[in-house]
């Protein structure tokens, strides 16, 4: 994995951050104290690649490290570490899975599987049609209703095989169904409904 | 003062030193790949794992600091195997390529897999494999050998303060890289190949050269710039194959520029290897050393001694200068000179042209005035340690010269040099941040003194240090920062003009006027020669440079690696220079040259031996007497309170690689050179 392929291959000549974001930045800096404006690092690289269709070309790293008075290499450091920034450019649709032992054992595999099967790609692809692409992560942190299926910034839970290509389906039209359980559940009880504080009445329910 | 105890023995180590470094003192030794004493503490190789007293598990020794009452146990078995694991996991994914590796001989990983591993591994898995990573001309990378220890990312962030070196990736996948492969722009770079622990970064120019136990180690003193390094040169047969740093805490720590280190390529290229005398038709051709000889000697013997003249270089040596100041002396000649780039600086007092607060004590200056120069490139190792006080203590430093990056912030007060009379009167911000602190520190630069107002510039900057009391008992904040090696030994021995002498200028002027007769250039290239149409031009050198193109005779010396000599860096510490190799061809030590040319003139020099010409020169100069060690020196009033021109000033040396006959030579030296024009061509097309 050297840089050329950790990397967009064509990269944007120019990059600038948009009005909204430069009032998100300026936000996100406030939050620490002057002199310590690095720490808002990963607010803003999390910033332009909102703004950028989902992924962070190298303009945008200089931009943020010039920003936050950084060199620019610690700024691809942070970048190149984290899963949740793209240095590549990602489909519409960009589909994290978890494959941590609890959504393992809750039916993961079936997901990827699912995928594989509808859209022809793997981990870290992005497919033919452009507008989807799949990285397989570690945990999500939503195990109460595994197994979980993450599109841009929503889960889908209690996915199965079925589900899982419905939701493809849905979104190969660009519809995005309602996110959460994808099996009704409320809070985090048990699949066979609650067990336990019965005796407690129903106050008022989540609504989704 | 923490007192611990380890393997039984119980020593008191400094507030703040970590459980390693009291091992050390204890006698212990510790292995290790991440820690290294001028660097941050990592603490990620965990190499260092020894048991405490108490603890659950093995601890990072290097990363704990040392605390009182501490039992530390460095030879129990469980230490013992946590090394074994450690290494074992190390070894993963390290190829075992020894035999091919540059690093093979003198690998710190080889040691201690040696002394600290398993005999067999167990790991029968594929390695994993990384790309190579551009790092420039000088650095040849193995990424695949990488251990991650981080010793060249914090080496580049903290000490050569061009943090363009990182770590990108995650676990598995980290590799260490430049931004996008870009050079590693640092005068210091080539440091982080003697800091890898493995084969990862190695020499580039030096890849699958030699072996280090083929080479023959001579310590000795660099010449490529005027802070006399420490340098180890490494030789086989008739070639140097390379140079390494040596430890001198006053000096250079263990840190070389990268032009000490790769110049001397340029030692097997344009060499001057035998006698050269111009023919009637103009044209030079090898000779006999008698015949240049018998020439020399005809043409000086005609000569009046009014119009001898010589000038020295910036990389001779003390005994050459001595003879050929001797001889001229014998000859009725004062004009000498060994200023060739007109420096405005005498030689009669000791503390107006030294670096009088020494290398070591720039640790402690608190506030820093630099004047006419770019330390960053004039004295690469000594900018190092300006930064590490930056860092330390946020000290004030203010610029008057062109803009520079020098890896530290500094206030640039322009390129006007008028602004020194703002800051005698004390009316500038500057001059009250300099009378507030009580280290102050000026550096002039030859950027300042070669002016025309050299004089007045040296004299007004010697006011401000009385007017900010600079200077004290225990404290002399007043520097000058020389470029040319040569150039303090030359104004200790008063190889300056003497009574009714001309300058390197005044030289260069009755030259071209027809009144300068005969010139003996000592290893000058950086003069105008053109001015030496219708004179004798003597070349004694090394290599076919600027004056060797103007000689009439070619006297063909020796390099700095070749002869034994003395030079004075200019804090104005004596060092002795070794021999490594031999000169090439006919060529000859250069103080035995104007010996033999002393006796063709029946002015026959009074010594036979290079140890006798040094008894005579300290009995001359008794400052060189003293070896390695800064002498005190006495501080009087000097410069004059002149008229200021108005010119802009400039730094003396407008880039870093290419400055003197050898690195101008250098293959290596002319790449890095190329290299960097090429970045700065394309950041402009931008």
């Amino acid at each position: 994995m050297s840089i050329s392929t950790l990397i967009a291959e064509n990269q944007p000549e120019t990059f600038s951050f948009t009005s909204e974001s430069e009032a998100e930045i300026k936000q996100q800096i406030a939050k620490y104290p002057a002199g310590r404006q690095a720490s808002a690092v990963k607010s803003l690289l999390y910033i332009a690649q909102k703004q950028n269709d989902n992924w962070i070309p190298m303009r945008a790293v200089e931009a943020v490290a010039e920003r936050l008075e950084m060199p620019v290499m610690r700024v691809l450091e942070v970048a190149s570490f984290y899963s949740m920034f793209n240095l590549k450019p990602v489909g519409k649709w960009y589909l994290q899975v978890c494959g941590t032992t609890p959504c393992m054992l809750r039916g993961a595999d079936d997901i990827s599987r699912c995928i594989k099967d509808k859209l022809k790609i793997a981990s870290g692809e992005t497919s033919a049609c452009g507008k989807f692409s799949l990285l397989e992560v570690e945990c999500l942190g939503a195990c109460v209703n595994a197994p979980i299926l993450q599109v841009n910034d929503d889960f889908y839970e209690d996915m199965d095989y079925q589900a899982t290509a419905r939701l493809l389906d849905e979104l190969a039209v660009d519809n995005k169904p309602e996110f959460g359980s994808v099996i009704g559940r409320q809070g985090s009880e048990s699949e066979d409904g609650a067990t336990t504080l019965k005796a407690v009445k129903k106050t008022a329910s989540r609504s989704k | 003062m923490p007192k611990l105890t380890v393997d039984g023995i119980e020593v008191e180590v400094e507030d703040g030193a970590t459980v390693l470094q009291a091992c050390e003192e204890a006698g212990a030794e510790i292995p290790r790949f991440c820690f290294h004493e001028r660097l941050s503490i990592a603490g990620n190789c965990r190499m260092c794992l020894v048991d405490m007293e108490r603890a659950p598990k093995p601890i990072a020794s290097c990363a704990m600091p040392a605390g009182d009452g501490m039992v530390i146990d460095t030879k129990s078995e469980r230490v013992k195997k946590a090394r074994e694991g450690v290494m074992e996991f190390l070894l993963v994914n390290h190829p075992l390529d020894c035999p091919i590796c540059d690093q093979g001989g003198e690998c710190d990983l080889q040691d201690q897999a040696m002394g600290y591993g398993h005999d067999a591994s167990r790991y029968s898995e594929n390695k994993r494999a990384v790309s190579e990573k551009h790092m420039g001309p000088l650095i040849k990378t193995v990424m695949t050998r990488c251990i991650h220890c981080t010793r060249c990312v914090r080496f580049s962030t903290e000490v050569a303060g061009t943090p363009n070196l990182g770590a990108i990736g995650r676990g598995e996948n980290v590799e260490i890289t430049t931004y996008l492969e870009q050079n590693l722009a640092s005068e210091l770079s080539a440091n982080v190949i003697d800091l890898c622990p493995v084969g990862a970064l190695t020499s580039r120019p030096y890849a699958f050269v030699a072996r280090p136990w083929e080479l023959n180690k001579v310590e000795s003193i660099d010449v490529m710039d005027a802070m006399g390094s420490n340098i180890r040169i490494d030789a086989r047969g008739s070639q140097v194959m390379r140079v390494l740093p040596r430890l001198n805490e006053d000096i250079n720590e263990e840190w070389i520029s990268d032009k000490t280190r790769y110049a001397i390529d340029g030692l097997r290229r344009q060499r001057l290897d035998t006698p050269y005398l111009r023919g009637k038709d103009g044209r030079l051709r090898p000779v006999s050393w008698d015949r240049a000889f018998a020439a020399i000697a005809t043409k000086m013997k005609k000569t009046k001694s009014a119009e001898l003249a010589a000038i020295a270089g910036d990389q001779i040596d003390a005994e050459a200068m001595f003879a050929l100041k001797s001889l001229f002396d014998k000859l009725g000649s004062s004009n000498i000179d060994c200023r060739q780039d007109g420096a405005k600086l005498t030689a009669k007092l000791r503390a107006s042209y030294l670096f009088n607060t020494t290398i070591a004590g720039i640790d402690e200056a608190d506030a820093i005035l630099i004047v006419g120069s770019n330390p960053r490139i004039e004295a690469a190792v000594m900018n190092a340690r300006i930064r590490r006080n930056f860092l330390n203590n946020r000290t004030p430093i203010a610029l008057i010269g062109p803009e520079a990056d020098l890896t530290y912030p500094v206030t640039h007060l322009g390129a006007d040099i008028s602004v020194l009379k703002q800051l005698v009167s004390g009316k500038h911000k500057f001059a009250k941040i300099l009378k507030k602190a009580k280290r102050p520190m000026i550096i002039l630069g030859m950027g300042a003194l070669r002016r025309a107002d050299g004089q007045s510039i040296l004299g007004i900057a010697r006011e401000i240090a009385d007017k900010t009391d600079m200077v004290t008992d225990s404290w002399n904040g007043f520097n000058v920062l020389h470029t040319a090696a040569a150039r303090v030994a030359g104004l200790d021995m008063g190889f300056v003009p003497g009574k009714g002498g001309k300058d390197v200028a005044g030289i260069l002027k009755a030259a071209a006027k027809g009144e300068m007769k005969l010139v003996w250039l000592l290893g000058a290239d950086e003069i105008d020669t053109s001015a030496f149409a219708n004179s004798f031009v003597i070349y004694q050198g090394h290599h076919g440079d600027a004056g060797a193109a103007a000689a009439d005779v070619i006297l063909p010396g020796a390099a700095y690696t070749e002869k034994d000599g003395l030079y004075v860096n200019f804090e104005g510490r004596v060092q002795m220079g070794r021999r490594a190799t031999f000169p090439p061809g006919e060529a000859k030590e250069d103080w035995a040259i104007i010996r033999a040319v002393s006796e063709h003139l029946n002015k026959t020099l009074p010594f036979d031996s290079a140890a006798a010409l040094r008894d005579e020169l300290i009995t001359a100069v008794p400052s060189f007497a003293v070896l390695d060690e800064v002498l005190p020196s006495k501080w009087a009033k000097f410069g004059r309170i002149g008229k200021l021109s108005d010119e802009p000033v400039t730094s003396s040396l407008s880039q870093f690689h290419m400055t003197c006959a050898i690195s101008r030579s250098s293959e290596t030296m002319a790449a890095c050179h190329q290299s960097i024009q090429a970045a700065s061509s394309s950041l402009a097309a931008e």
